[in-house]
């Protein structure tokens, strides 16, 4: 008896830990580099869950799906931004172009993307579709307008403005693409119950203040 | 020899000569993520403070690097501190290590320089390269990220050759693996593309397998060193834990990676495993938890070094509560899809890096300074020692104040803008404007004043505690012997 009580029992060994250390952590990379190859497949431009960059020459919109409970971007009829059709490879350049410069102007320490950085100012995930904007229409040049000089444009009534960065209207209106292809991730429903941007065309017998209009005119107030 | 009392480098070995230079430019760095962070602070109650000149994505980069590199030099320091002790033989590359520490602070300088007086730069690859990568924590320029490649890659030489040279103790074993996880990881994030879910893929790699994994494992050797030292608990119990932590805390970290994986465009089947395993994540802090408090408790919380000890003790509460209960708060999918993004992050992430690191590097510099006064008495009844427990208490009186602010500010979005609002810019705005929210932030500024009065004192009392000591140190239990 008193010879157990002296020997360290196995289970609480120094070298059975020291196993145990080497195994868990092996054994728990192993199933991350696994899972790495196929979320890397996965995430890459062009795929399902992140579309290609050329997807900003249609419409996107943040759709309710049943099946998934949650909302999914879909992507709808030829919309091209700033009304040109570019081929991927354009596209490419220019969202790299908007993201070069969310990251030169250091977004991500006021914003959010995705939900990640600062959470001083709106995220950005699905800024492309924010009624903010007013209508679909106007869309493109109010959101160049206020990246160059977003220091004359109050959103809030905290007096809260976002500075003046020195954005070009080039830089500009790469960010819109930027965040018009961002729009198109999918980020399994996040952020959940977003109220987007009306983005229906009106009926092509009807008159401009159409019902749906009308409809999503009190979200813009 | 110098008088007991005074600082004399003397009293120092190789290794912990160099380790007071990381200790005191860490101090330094911690000073400007007080005032970069205060700073940010006031321009949420007055949007129009420094509008302009200083704006709060400015204040924030620099409060939250400065975070990340005083912690980097603490714990480089800490390493320094312990090197020559465990491994039982001098530093290898003594003057390459000194070397590295000028490099070192002369690139922070140039990159703090940079960030206050460039800012930002056009929406080119030459800006990432030279001004600001733009990536929340690694913001730091490219010419930099290669900087700090080159010093790690120096420290880790330092580190594994002087251990190969002298003896490998399980401290000693596990750090040097952690090393060349920690080093290696940074690399995932060095690299530009425009595919922003890919860009957050490996820069969580870097985050996330950081502070959740390595830098948590890294802590746990400092740990184990630091309760030999102070109460002079067994090796062979300090290392068998230390094991046990290991194994739970990169079992449960390296797929806890999965709970940033939830809303970047990443597959779906992480909302599973990142839930899982992420909420597993709080196990090990409550092991270290048990560990140190168990140790304390049974040698009647004797020790040679009470600030130190006080300081580790409340690393394992606060790494508890800080990293284990906020995270945990927040860390499943059906939470998290509302709180992501939101002041109940902040909550957590000040609670976490002040619980978890701040505090063991604060114990470690406390071990620096007795020894660097000559092994001084820092046991029971020193003078002045309302010093360091007025400083410890502002500093967590502060901490606890603001995490609990940005809590309650963190609901109140999540609530409002989140749920209702459904995340318009519109509903940002009106929960920002909120009367809990504005609340939130005048008592977060109001703890903000309590924590910087108690940097304050802590930096003074660094300077002068144990100066006029005459007294040596009270030795730890006869078990350190045996050690």
């Amino acid at each position: 008896m008193s010879q157990t009580q002296t020997q360290t029992l196995w289970w609480a060994s120094e070298s059975f830990w020291k196993k145990m250390a080497v195994w868990i952590t092996a054994g728990s990379a192993v199933v991350l580099i696994f899972l790495t190859f196929d979320t890397v497949k996965q995430i890459t431009a062009g795929g399902k869950r992140v579309p290609a960059y050329s997807v900003i020459n249609n419409r996107i919109d943040y759709v309710f799906d049943e099946k998934r409970n949650h909302q999914v971007p879909v992507i709808g009829p030829e919309e091209p931004l700033f009304g040109k059709k570019l081929t991927e490879e354009e596209a490419m350049a220019l969202v790299s172009k908007g993201k070069l410069t969310t990251q030169a102007k250091n977004c991500m320490n006021c914003h959010t993307l995705l939900g990640n950085g600062s959470y001083y100012a709106p995220d950005l995930t699905k800024s492309w579709l924010d009624p903010t904007w007013g209508t679909k229409q106007l869309r493109e040049q109010q959101m160049v307008d206020f990246l160059m000089n977003p220091q004359d444009y109050l959103y809030n009534s905290l007096g809260r403005r976002m500075p003046n960065l020195g954005i070009t209207e080039e830089e500009a209106r790469a960010t819109v693409a930027f965040l018009k292809w961002m729009s198109s991730i999918d980020t399994n429903g996040f952020p959940r119950n977003f109220k987007p941007i009306d983005q229906t065309d009106p009926a092509p017998d009807a008159a401009p203040a159409a019902p749906a209009d009308a409809a999503a005119a009190p979200v813009q107030q | 020899m110098a008088a007991l009392g005074t600082l004399s480098s003397a009293n120092l070995n190789g290794g912990q000569k160099l380790a007071v230079k990381f200790f005191t430019v860490a101090i330094a760095l911690f000073g400007a993520q007080v005032l970069f962070g205060m700073l940010a602070g006031i321009q949420y109650l007055k949007p129009d403070f420094l509008f302009g000149i200083l704006d709060f994505s400015v204040n924030r980069m620099l409060h939250i690097n400065a975070l990340v590199v005083w912690l980097l030099f603490g714990f480089i320091g800490a390493v320094y501190w312990i090197l020559e002790d465990e491994s039982g033989t001098p530093v290898v590359g003594l003057g390459l290590g000194n070397l590295m520490f000028w490099v070192f602070t002369l690139a922070v300088v140039v990159v703090v320089l940079v960030y206050l007086l460039v800012q930002t730069g056009p929406g080119e690859l030459k800006s990432i390269w030279l001004i600001n990568e733009g990536r929340e924590y690694i913001e730091a320029p490219r010419w930099a990220d290669i900087g700090i490649v080159v010093c790690v890659l120096i420290f880790f030489y330092n580190v594994a050759a002087t251990f190969m040279k002298g003896r490998f103790t399980g401290i000693g074993g596990v750090l040097v693996f952690d090393l060349v996880a920690l080093a290696g990881l940074y690399l995932a994030g060095m690299w530009y593309t425009p595919n922003i879910s890919m860009d957050q893929h490996w820069w969580w790699w870097v985050i996330h397998l950081w502070v959740e994994a390595t830098w948590e494992v890294l802590v746990g050797c400092l740990l184990a060193y630091g309760l030999i030292k102070t109460m002079g608990v067994r090796r062979k119990i300090v290392e068998t834990w230390l094991y046990i932590e290991v194994a739970l805390l990169f079992g449960s970290g390296i797929l806890g990676l999965g709970h940033h994986y939830f809303w970047i465009g990443t597959p779906e089947y992480w909302l599973a495993i990142g839930g899982f395993f992420s909420a597993l994540e709080p196990i090990p802090l409550v092991a270290m938890v048990v560990h140190a408090v168990f140790d304390a408790g049974h040698h009647k919380m004797k020790s040679a070094n009470h600030p130190a000890l006080a300081w580790m003790i409340a690393q394992a509460f606060g790494n508890f509560f800080g990293a284990g209960v906020w995270g945990f708060m927040h860390t499943l999918p059906q939470i998290n899809i509302y709180t992501h993004g939101t002041q109940w992050t902040a909550s957590h992430g000040h609670l976490a890096f002040f619980g978890a690191y701040a505090t063991i590097v604060i114990a470690f510099i406390y071990l620096a300074v007795q020894k660097w006064r000559g092994n001084v008495w820092m046991s029971g009844n020193m003078a002045g020692a309302w010093r360091w427990k007025w400083a410890m208490f502002l500093l967590h009186a502060g901490m606890i104040g603001m995490t609990m602010a940005l809590l309650i500010a963190g609901y109140e979005q999540s609530h409002i803008e989140r749920a209702i609002g459904g995340s318009t810019w519109m509903a940002y705005f009106e929960a920002q404007a909120g009367p809990w929210f504005q609340q939130a932030m005048t008592w977060r500024m109001i703890s903000g004043w309590s924590f910087a009065a108690g940097f304050v004192l802590l930096a003074w009392d660094l300077m002068t505690i144990g100066k006029r000591e005459t007294r040596p140190a009270q030795l730890p239990a006869a078990e350190a012997a045996a050690a």
